[in-house]
């Protein structure tokens, strides 16, 4: 039996952080998730670990792969506008294979937007937010237990494949207050990198021959690498027009695309028998889950589909949904985002139709309920 | 006197006498010209393109030449 | 007694990407005397760089090195030495690279005093994008896009490390090479945030455009253009006119960012429990 708890959201994503090793923060203030940056401002310390607030997002993100490449597992923190200046450094971070994991706590936007309120518009930047081709993964937890759990998570992957990992979730999730059992240490599986075994005159920071996921060295180790932005050989050294670019670039997407079935996760509600499901993740998915209720209490057989881990899109398992349904509905605080994968995987087997809000509240199950009524 | 041809065994040319001994390395050389025009005693010279030893004899090893080259393509060795 | 640079190059990287007459290459090598004459080992040193010819410097030198993105070395080389603060961190940057997009993070590295040994290498120009004005370039004087005489007024950089909180400030140049190499020395030493300019001379895209007819001109211009500042206090103002400072300008002591932070740590935890 773990620790019983009632913690807020963002609260929750820094006790998984610090569950999973995570010993440096660096961030900056911004609604809704600066309650990330100030649990950990307290807790960091205590055990010896870094936090720093930056002069900016963009420093933050910065910082935190320092840390990272000094071996530290790091995190930072932010929501939209941090999230848009952290891209360009999250982009290096993914070129350069660097675990880390970044927490957009999704208020409504553009620019300033609703700061205190929620949306999961920042669905798409979390995909394609940087420029050029990367792997993504951005897992989307619905309830503080599940921040917990999805920040652990998001770290030991970020640690497997050595890149990255987005957690997002809205403001509601970020700043609602929920009971959490904290496992005890050892009960969840925490994941370190795999640092090299070579000597250090064999060791190449980016050597495919190891595999896609290739060890990394920490700085001051012994192993004196170059780490580059720049487009890079396997010795870390800087390569242009080069047939490698190609292929180490199909190993970088392949780390992701290749690993699907380790990296998706979702929870499915009433599914099986399901003719009208509901494609939902986050508060959407919790409003999905009343409104599921609610029509097969009316007898209309309704299901949820609900993708723990929105990047790598779900794609076989939304493809096999739409050749069992008659319509996916897709609820989202966007006006239309997170549909477009789920028709282009859907393939015009079933009826898509969305449920759009931004007006800084969540749809309510009625709402769905509603939509369901009308598509079944 | 090891230096950067070591390991990277680059074609050297040297030119000494007695006092001091100058080496270059036509590769690393660029034609900046810098050495030879800070070379208080107009030691060095152009040729090609690449700087070349034209008067060891006036070297009074104040090293200027190799403390300028941007290129790590001279070296001097007090004998 | 020629200096072994061998022991402190990546192989096969030479000859370097700069161009004929570009004086980083002459602070390049500075820099591996500094840090042969100081004996730091070469794991217990890590080299950030931004974006830009400046920025390429750490990958021919056998350190732990990182270039990575325009204007953001010193964030990445501050978690690197929040998470290692017993490791020697340095930051290479250019004038655009440091004080342009780099600027923030300057003035914020600088405020909180971390111990990061930062040169900025000020050859008035974005060189590696073909001769933009920059935060430092003169003037009146020419680039790309000030075709008719640079309009924007510019930093001293030495002031604005000074006035945002750095604890040691210099300026060096590339001609000036054995000054120089005291001036690195001192600036690795010093512990708190010090920046040290050194004035450098971009033939290609500036030279060229502002009426200097080789790199040495340029070179010899810093010659005649500078005074150490031991001499330069001294001096009535026209004497000192249009000249500017060389040396060690400021230095003051003041509490180090990480020894501050990680006191902090030993404050608030248990006393028997030690880093993580």
């Amino acid at each position: 039996m773990g620790t019983l708890k009632l913690l807020q959201g963002n609260e929750a994503c820094a006790e998984g952080a610090l569950y999973a090793g995570c010993t440096f923060f660096a961030g900056y203030p911004i609604t809704p998730s600066t309650e990330v940056a100030e649990y950990l401002s307290r807790r960091l310390p205590l055990i010896g670990g870094a936090f720093i607030q930056m002069e900016d997002e963009i420093a933050a993100m910065g910082a935190v792969i320092g840390a990272s490449l000094a071996g530290k597992k790091s995190l930072t923190a932010t929501s939209g506008p941090g999230f848009s200046l952290k891209q360009e450094n999250m982009g290096f971070g993914m070129l350069c294979e660097v675990p880390c994991v970044i927490v957009d706590v999704m208020r409504g936007g553009p620019s300033t937007g609703v700061p205190t309120g929620p949306s999961q518009s920042d669905i798409m930047q979390c995909k394609w937010g940087t420029h050029g081709d990367h792997p993504v993964i951005c897992l989307t937890p619905g309830y503080v237990q599940e921040i917990f759990s999805e920040t652990v998570r998001a770290f030991n992957l970020s640690e497997r494949y050595r890149t990255p990992v987005i957690v997002a979730f809205d403001e509601i999730i970020g700043h609602m207050r929920e009971k959490i059992e904290i496992p005890d240490k050892g009960v969840l599986e925490v994941e370190n990198r795999k640092r090299p075994t070579c000597s250090p005159a064999e060791y190449k920071p980016f050597d495919e021959t190891k595999g896609d996921v290739p060890p990394v060295a920490d700085f001051f180790s012994g192993y004196r690498q170059h780490i580059t932005g720049l487009n890079h050989h396997s010795d870390g050294f800087p390569v242009n027009a080069h047939p490698r670019i190609h292929t180490d670039e199909q190993r970088l997407i392949r780390k992701v695309e290749g690993n699907r079935k380790d990296i998706i996760r979702y929870e499915t509600f009433m599914l099986e028998d399901a003719e009208v499901a509901i494609f939902a993740y986050g508060v959407s998915g919790r409003s999905g889950k009343n409104a599921v209720e609610q029509a097969r209490a009316a007898g209309i057989k309704a299901g949820l589909f609900r993708p723990l881990t929105i990047w790598p899109f779900p794609e076989d398992e939304v493809a096999a949904l739409a050749s069992r349904v008659r319509a996916i509905v897709v609820p989202e605080l966007s006006l239309g985002q997170i549909i477009f994968e789920v028709e282009r995987c859907a393939k015009g087997k079933c009826r898509v139709e969305g449920i759009y809000r931004v007006d800084g509240d969540p749809i309510t199950p009625e709402q769905i309920f509603d939509k369901i009524k009308e598509v079944k | 006197m090891a230096n950067v041809q070591v390991n990277t065994a680059e074609k050297i040319e040297a030119t000494e006498n007695a006092k001091v001994k100058i080496s270059i390395i036509p590769r690393y050389c660029k034609g900046c010209e810098i050495c030879v025009k800070l070379c208080p005693t107009q030691v060095l010279g152009m040729e090609m393109f690449l700087v070349k030893v034209v008067d060891i004899d006036k070297c009074t090893v104040c090293m200027a030449c190799e403390l300028r080259c941007p290129d790590f393509a001279i070296f001097v060795d007090k004998k | 007694m020629s200096f072994n640079y061998d022991q402190y190059i990546r192989g096969g990287k030479l000859p370097h990407i700069w161009c004929p007459g570009c004086t980083y290459g002459i602070v390049f090598k500075s820099l591996l005397r500094a840090v042969d004459f100081l004996k730091i080992q070469k794991d217990d040193i890590a080299l950030v760089s931004g974006i830009g010819c400046a920025s390429r410097l750490p990958g021919y030198v056998d350190w732990n090195t990182l270039h990575t993105t325009h204007g953001r070395a010193l964030p990445f080389a501050t978690g690197l030495k929040l998470s290692c603060p017993d490791k020697k961190v340095m930051v290479i940057s250019g004038d655009g690279d440091a004080t342009a997009i780099g600027g923030n993070h300057f003035i914020h590295a600088c405020r909180r005093n971390i111990d990061i040994t930062t040169i900025v290498l000020n050859n008035f120009i974005y060189g590696m994008t073909g001769g933009q004005h920059s935060p430092t370039t003169p003037v009146g004087h020419l680039a790309s896009t000030m075709p008719y005489g640079n309009v924007d007024p510019n930093f001293n950089i030495p002031d604005l490390a000074k006035g945002a909180g750095a604890s040691w400030v210099g300026r060096g140049t590339a001609y000036h090479v054995p000054a120089l190499d005291k001036l690195i020395i001192e600036a690795i030493q010093h512990k708190g945030m010090s920046v040290l300019e050194i004035i450098n001379a971009c033939p290609t895209t500036y030279g060229r455009r502002n009426k200097f007819k080789s790199a040495t001109d340029q070179l010899l211009w810093m010659k005649d253009n500078s005074l150490p500042i031991t001499a330069f206090d001294k001096l009535p103002p026209e004497k000192t006119a249009g000249k500017f400072p060389t040396g060690v300008l400021f230095k003051k002591e003041a509490p180090e960012y990480c020894d501050t932070y990680y006191a902090m740590v030993e404050r608030v935890r248990k006393p028997k429990e030690g880093r993580a």
